[in-house]
């Protein structure tokens, strides 16, 4: 699998377990809880979405003694789903909004934990604490501060503009719609990440950029040229945590929805999965519609890793 | 697989860098840039603790940062609010999170630490299951998860925001590359040849050591159990039973036809994060970050 898991177990654990005479039975006892819930929370709900999906209305018999049942129709429902336009134009949106989060939650917080690395900063204690805050607001909460601040009635950036003569910023309509909902994930996520790819800056030996500075590099050419390939695997990490988090997207578009009329019912997958499950009872197309993602979220986490292995890694 | 294994293989003997490091002259611009970050990062928190203190009249007439007069009438109107729903709603998310995420770290503890110390049948093909687990975020399986638990009966039932929050493929996982790197094999022997059973082994000596990898697999289920929103709205029904990401939801959707369900929604806010906040500030200390940040290339 990976030289890490090669390398895992050493020597002495293969010795001490398989010792003959003891027979292994305490791993397993230690694992089945979470091999029990893996199961039945992980397993049989997908086993069970697969057979729903697979399953409608069809009407049975001939002529007038002719009713509706639930039968086996194979893939119908995932053509449905697949040709709605509801679930399709959501993951355009879902596309437009990735396409401003993901690389500015990354970007921002690659800056700030390089700028916490820098020998040329100063308040770093405190803003590292600030900027760690937002991850500990739910994003249902996020959105709701948010939203307040987006409102041209409540909102203090509205303030601002209405003082200057320049009217109010529509933040909840049209296409700025996209860059406020991705601002409330950005605002969320920058933390965590900037935490996750400073403690790996704190790893890298010292050495490496104090011979850099003695060779007259720049603290932006040490940071450019020494830290940032050196921390590569945790921002893939954290790219691959933004990936995935982007196309779960649900929180922050409902919750924004009683403040605008521009948030559809169906404006990413999700709500268009969950309007099907429960507006619509139709529980076979949600099933469809909900494999579909979760199998998409896995394709798309995987080439990811591969990309990266082949980018960062080299083939090795 | 290896990308992710070696982004986040922890060093546990981490070279902390040394501390003595000569301070270069602060830069204007770069301190700035990370000033305003933080910034960016308070204001909205800045905002809700203020207008937490409006009244609802002056919500929507006074200037957005100036401190109102009705602090004390909305924090009775938000505890008053629906025969106290609000404290219900605070303690349902101390349930459903607290207990969640300390069944959740000791149920990935014990599998984190029999995948990294054992050898035995089958190994491999659960570790390949749980990495398959990690990928697969938990909020596209809500649905699924609900289906079934309309088909046992359990939709609309505290289990049914519960149970689902304890299986953690990324704390079971953490928990291992954990276990790899703080339990050394022979001290693991060295008990066994004492003639400790496997359970009192584990206990008595394995688990004091993977305790600082435990409060980060805590703290990351705490904050994700706290923070979820999709799972208990798709299960729940009753009000009473609701969490406070969607009770306060609910005040907001409501607050569409009722102004003062919006005040109502800011001070609930503001209550909420105020706690959450408090102990991230405290267990940061605690945690491991580098446990998921890693050693590079493990």
């Amino acid at each position: 699998m990976s030289p890490t898991t090669a390398t895992a177990a050493g020597p002495r654990a293969r010795a001490g377990a398989g010792r003959p005479g003891r027979r292994p039975v305490a791993p397993y006892l230690f694992l089945a809880p979470a091999l029990v819930l893996f199961v039945v929370f992980l397993l049989v709900p997908i086993g069970y979405a697969v057979y729903l999906s697979l399953r409608g209305l069809r009407v049975s018999g001939a002529g007038p003694f002719g009713r509706r049942e639930e039968t086996f129709i194979g893939l119908d429902n995932y053509v449905t789903a697949l040709t709605s336009t509801d679930f399709l134009e959501g993951f355009g949106r879902l596309l437009a909004y990735g396409v401003i989060a993901v690389p500015l939650t990354l970007g921002l917080a690659l800056v700030f934990a390089l700028l916490l690395d820098a020998t040329t900063t100063t308040a770093k204690r405190f803003s590292r604490t600030a900027i760690f805050i937002p991850y500990a607001v739910p994003g249902v909460i996020a959105s709701l501060l948010w939203g307040f601040l987006y409102l041209p009635t409540t909102s203090p950036i509205s303030d601002v503009t209405q003082a200057l003569g320049l009217g109010t910023i529509p933040f909840l309509s049209g296409s700025t719609l996209y860059g406020s909902v991705a601002n409330i994930a950005i605002w969320g996520g920058v933390g965590f990440n900037m935490i996750i790819i400073y403690t790996s800056l704190r790893g890298i030996p010292a050495e490496l950029h104090e011979a850099a500075r003695l060779d007259g590099a720049s603290e932006l050419q040490i940071a450019v040229r020494v830290k940032v390939p050196l921390v590569a695997p945790a921002i893939v990490l954290t790219a691959l945590f933004a990936l995935i988090g982007t196309l779960q997207v649900y929180g922050e578009p409902t919750t924004l929805r009683p403040m605008t009329t521009s948030i559809s019912q169906t404006w990413v997958p999700l709500m268009t999965i969950y309007r099907d499950a429960f507006t619509r009872d139709d529980l076979p197309l949600a099933a469809a519609a909900s494999v579909l993602l979760a199998v998409g979220t896995l394709l798309v986490s995987v080439v990811l890793l591969r990309l990266a292995q082949r980018r960062a890694f080299g083939d090795a | 697989m290896s990308a992710l294994d070696s982004a986040v293989s922890p060093v546990v003997t981490a070279p902390h860098r040394a501390p003595a490091r000569p301070p270069r002259q602060a830069k204007v611009v770069p301190t700035a840039i990370l000033v305003l970050g933080a910034v960016y990062c308070l204001v909205p928190v800045a905002w809700v603790l203020v207008a937490s203190s409006k009244s609802p009249g002056e919500l929507f007439s006074t200037f957005t940062f100036a401190p109102g007069t009705g602090l004390l009438d909305n924090l009775r109107a938000l505890f008053a609010y629906g025969d106290g729903q609000f404290l219900l709603w605070s303690l349902n998310s101390l349930v459903y999170a607290g207990i969640g995420s300390v069944l959740s770290t000791l149920v990935s503890t014990m599998a984190g630490y029999a995948l990294a110390k054992y050898r035995f049948p089958g190994r491999d093909a659960v570790f390949l299951a749980i990495l398959g687990g990690v990928l697969l975020p938990g909020i596209t399986l809500a649905i699924p998860q609900y289906l079934l638990m309309t088909k046992i009966g359990l939709a609309g039932s505290y289990w049914s925001v519960l149970l689902p929050s304890i299986i953690s493929p990324f704390g079971i996982y953490l928990c291992r590359v954990y276990a790899l790197a703080a339990v050394p094999d022979e001290v693991v022997e060295a008990a066994r040849i004492d003639g400790a059973s496997e359970w009192r082994t584990f206990r008595a000596v394995a688990l004091p050591m993977l305790l600082p990898g435990m409060v980060t697999v805590f703290m990351l289920q705490f904050v994700g159990a706290w923070n979820n929103f999709l799972l208990p709205f798709v299960m729940l029904s009753d009000e009473r039973r609701y969490p406070l990401t969607v009770g306060l939801y609910s005040l907001l959707a409501k607050g569409s036809g009722e102004p003062a369900l919006y005040t109502l929604a800011i001070v609930g806010a503001a209550v909420s994060i105020v706690p959450l906040i408090a102990m991230l500030l405290f267990l940061q200390r605690f945690w491991r970050m580098d446990l998921i940040s890693g050693g590079l290339k493990g």
